[in-house]
């Protein structure tokens, strides 16, 4: 057990916790952030993607270790900034969300690109989206949102 | 506004912002974990358990904990609630682990100790499929007659499909608690009255001390059709024995190893033929169950009753055997046996197609069938059916004929036709659904939708919602729809078999027709609606004739490959579909389907390969099981057809499992052209093209 202090969603806190803990479960367990979700706990289907210290990471291989200091936002972070609103009225105008369980790792991964490229291709799209799984959408909208994201964002 | 057109889902923007709650994100008061103890062994006796020292917070539940019955209601009740004194597969679970912390749980479990006796196993369904012993059910149905029919030649195919994991992104899922004498489960499901007869059955508790609550379910895809009964039978017994609230959450590998799965199949199959033309055909469908019945005998009946697809033979003999093995049990996955037996009949058609040097469309317009036709279980098509205009759709919007004639070199083009019959077989909706649902406008003038079906990705809140809103010309935001809770939704039955849009929301358009004079009045009132079997559905169950549905959705779909010709690794570039589901009544929720169905489809045709080696699924993982990602998926493109449907609302007809069944066929078909080979197998992998090749060179 050690104190463990970090920027969580842009505030400072801190928790008695074991180093090895993973990031996923202190979110979820110990700040009730449920928007982080588990699909597979082994890094492979981006469900529980956050952003440390802007680098998009899955969240089930952190250690608490690494978290030290560092700044992590998620899903419930996001949702209050502006462009949030920009990709979750694209999400739902494109019909991108069925079951909703990848949705906010989708958004997450949506976001990383937004914040890396300014015009990205199609390829590079899909590309930024392959550690995210879907299994209800068939991914076809979910292109389709990321794409409006970058239209409407050019507007701002 | 048309009822087509597409608006937003009423579920979406709580998903997105991750303020939806599903079972694991739910906070229960003092809230225990639980684990399962699998056996280790295909088939055996256990021969002795050897728990650690006692240790305080941990508790074990196990069969002896079992209130009344020690067995999960579905079809047979053949399957225990915890293996007592045998098991007969691999993961089987003996006894849930019980405590406040998870930690503790898989130290005790650590130290647990099982000793089996071992008994002889069957991992090969062939072994055993001539054994009576081994074969839970065998059926046929004959149309014509094949014996006496006049034949000059006959073509012959056997083809096999193996095992496919549903994979929903949500795993498995369920809490227990007891309240004042009231044992409730909540979890991720997709028939909360399944869970519910279940748990009466498994704890003697009546119907007033049983309820079960849906909640948020991360997709399920028939994979939480019955297997959830199995959960809540576990957890509720556990949360008698220990009066406390009990989760119980599989994790990946768990989910993926032991939960159900699309049953591996073999089907062979015959056609005879006179002066090149089918004059009938016969077939044997079998499918591995694993070792207890469970839903395989309604999958295989489907499997059956789909297996002519879009044509009409005049003389058919299909025959139908559930082999008992001790692999994995399988059971629900969209489709429900129709992917096995079109896979196999659309290969065969295009087989059969090449062999006679006619054009794969055009070989299989002569056989399609039409309104008044007689169905291959001698019932009657009863509706208006297009497969023509279908098939015109799809050359003229897939450029079919430019595509035939320059086709580049390693790629390649297929088609497949497939029917899927909406609702339950036969007249199974009035003998055994009997679907009820309640329509209530309250005092508030918010109209409330109580049925039992549940929202699981699928967009039933935004497709029943809509129904209702659109017949009492109300907002759509004034239509409530909660997850349902057996206390207070009536049995509209199970969510699955594509019956909710066009059974169950039949029954909320006249719900909701009968509303309308009272809307404007501030009384609260309630309207039921019990479903009625249309006068054209007869059915015998015994011989297996009649309608074996209601009505039938269709589709056609082709498929465009390139396989590269050195390491033979194969890309979908393209999927062309037409649909006829009468009248959608959402666009975007139809193309939602569509896509979902396609990748689906795609990933059992190309990728998904789960394979068991003696009683033991070997990909347990997302890693070593492959589903498409973004980066694999082809162009889609989707139009449909309007065909109303006059006992449908709005005039639809079922859409989620058709969406799915056509692909991996027509992509199987379209690398056999690709590589000029005939294919027997899906997934068609590298692996496989490999070898095909091979086997030709010797
Ligand atoms: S839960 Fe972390 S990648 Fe799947
Ligand atoms: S919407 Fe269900 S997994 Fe993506």
């Amino acid at each position: 057990m050690r104190n463990v202090e970090f920027i969580l969603n842009g505030k400072a806190v801190s928790l008695e916790t074991s180093l090895s803990r993973r990031l996923l479960d202190v979110l979820r367990e110990d700040f009730g952030l449920t928007g982080t979700k588990e699909g597979c706990g082994e890094g492979e289907c981006g469900a529980c993607v956050v952003f440390l210290d802007g680098e998009l990471v899955n969240s089930c291989l952190v250690p608490m270790n690494s978290v030290i200091g560092k700044e992590v936002q998620t899903i419930e972070g996001l949702a209050q900034t502006k462009r949030y609103r920009i990709i979750e009225d694209a999400f739902v105008m494109a019909g991108a969300v069925q079951c909703g369980f990848c949705t906010p790792g989708m958004v997450m991964a949506t976001e990383y690109l937004v914040r890396r490229y300014k015009h990205p291709t199609n390829e590079e799209i899909r590309e930024g989206l392959s550690g995210n799984i879907c299994r209800c959408t068939g991914y076809q909208t979910i292109l389709e949102a990321v794409k409006r994201v970058f239209e409407e964002v050019e507007d701002l | 506004m048309r009822i087509t057109d597409k608006v937003a889902r009423v579920d979406t923007r709580d998903k997105i912002s991750g303020k939806t709650r599903y079972i694991e994100d739910i906070a229960f008061e003092n809230l225990h974990y639980a684990r399962t103890l699998r056996s280790t062994v295909a088939k055996g006796r256990i021969t002795g358990i050897r728990y650690p020292e006692p240790v305080d917070g941990i508790f074990i539940i196990d069969a002896d904990d079992v209130p009344v019955h020690n067995d999960v209601a579905m079809i047979e009740h053949d399957m225990p609630v915890f293996a007592k004194d045998e098991v007969n597969y691999i993961g089987e679970p003996i006894a849930l682990i019980v405590s406040k912390d998870k930690n503790q749980i898989i130290d005790f479990m650590r130290g647990i100790e099982v000793t089996y006796e071992g008994l002889p196993a069957v991992f090969d369904m062939n072994d055993v499929k001539e054994d009576a012993n081994h074969v839970f059910e065998d059926h046929t149905f004959v149309k014509g007659s094949i014996e006496t029919m006049d034949y000059d030649e006959v073509f012959e195919g056997t083809y096999r499909t193996g095992y496919q994991e549903q994979l929903y992104m949500e795993k498995q899922g369920v809490v227990a608690c007891v309240e004042e004498g009231v044992v409730t489960v909540y979890g991720s499901m997709q028939c909360p009255y399944y869970v519910k007869n279940a748990l009466m059955h498994c704890t003697g508790y009546d119907e007033n001390h049983v309820r079960v609550v849906q909640v948020a379910t991360g997709g399920a895809f028939g994979g939480k059709e019955e297997y959830p009964s199995l959960l809540a039978c576990q957890v509720a017994v556990a949360a008698l024995k220990i009066r406390e609230s009990i989760r119980l959450i599989f994790d990946r590998r768990e989910d993926v190893t032991y939960t159900t799965k699309r049953h591996p199949s073999e089907v062979q199959i015959k056609t005879y033929l006179k002066d090149r033309k089918i004059v009938g055909m016969s077939c044997l469908i079998d499918l591995d169950a694993g070792p207890y019945l469970g839903l395989s005998d309604v999958v295989l009946q489907r499997a059956m009753f789909t297996l002519t697809g879009c044509y009409a033979f005049e003389n058919v003999r299909v025959r139908g055997r559930i082999v008992r093995t001790n692999n994995i049990f399988t059971g629900a996955f969209r489709g429900f046996g129709a992917p096995q037996t079109m896979f196999a009949l659309e290969q065969h058609m295009n087989q059969l197609a090449n062999k006679l040097e006619v054009d794969a469309i055009q070989f299989r317009r002569a056989y399609f069938v039409k309104k008044g036709m007689i169905t291959s279980t001698s019932g009657i098509f009863n509706e208006d059916i297009y497969l023509d205009l279908m098939a015109d759709r799809l050359e003229a919007f897939s450029g079919y004929q430019d595509l035939k004639e320059d086709k580049a070199p390693n790629t390649g083009i297929g088609v497949a036709f497939v029917p899927h019959g909406g609702g339950f077989t036969g007249s199974g909706e009035a003998e055994h659904i009997k679907a009820v649902v309640k329509l209530k406008k309250r005092q508030d003038g918010k109209v409330e939708i109580l049925v039992s079906n549940v929202e699981m990705g699928q967009g039933a809140k935004t497709a029943l919602s809509k129904i209702v809103a659109s017949v009492l010309d109300i907002g759509i935001k004034d239509v409530i729809y909660e997850d349902p809770d057996t206390f207070c939704v009536p049995d509209s039955g199970p969510t699955v078999a594509s019956r909710t849009t066009m059974v169950v929301g039949n029954l909320l358009y006249k719900a909701a027709e009968q509303l309308k004079a009272h809307m404007k009045t501030d009384e609260e009132i309630t309207i039921t609606e019990h479903f009625k079997q249309p006068d054209y559905v007869i059915w015998d169950q015994e011989t297996m004739t009649g309608n074996a549905y209601m009505a039938y959705s269709w589709s056609a779909v082709l498929a465009k490959v390139t396989v590269d010709p050195l390491t033979y690794e194969i890309t979908c570039t393209d999927i062309y579909g037409v649909y006829d589901v009468g009248i959608p009544i959402d666009e975007g929720l139809f193309l939602g389907q569509v896509h979902g169905g396609v990748v689906q489809g795609l990933g059992y045709g190309l990728m998904e390969q789960m394979v068991s080696k003696n009683g033991k699924v070997l990909q347990d993982s997302f890693e070593s099981y492959t589903v498409p990602t973004a980066s694999d998926i082809p162009e889609m493109q989707a139009i449909w057809i309007e065909n109303k449907y006059v006992d449908g609302p709005y005039g639809a007809k079922a859409v989620g499992e058709l969406t799915l069944v056509a692909v991996a066929p027509a992509v199987a078909s379209a690398v056999a052209d690709a590589i000029g080979k005939s294919l027997y197998q899906i997934p068609v992998t590298p692996e496989m093209l490999l070898e095909v090749t091979r086997n030709e060179k010797r």
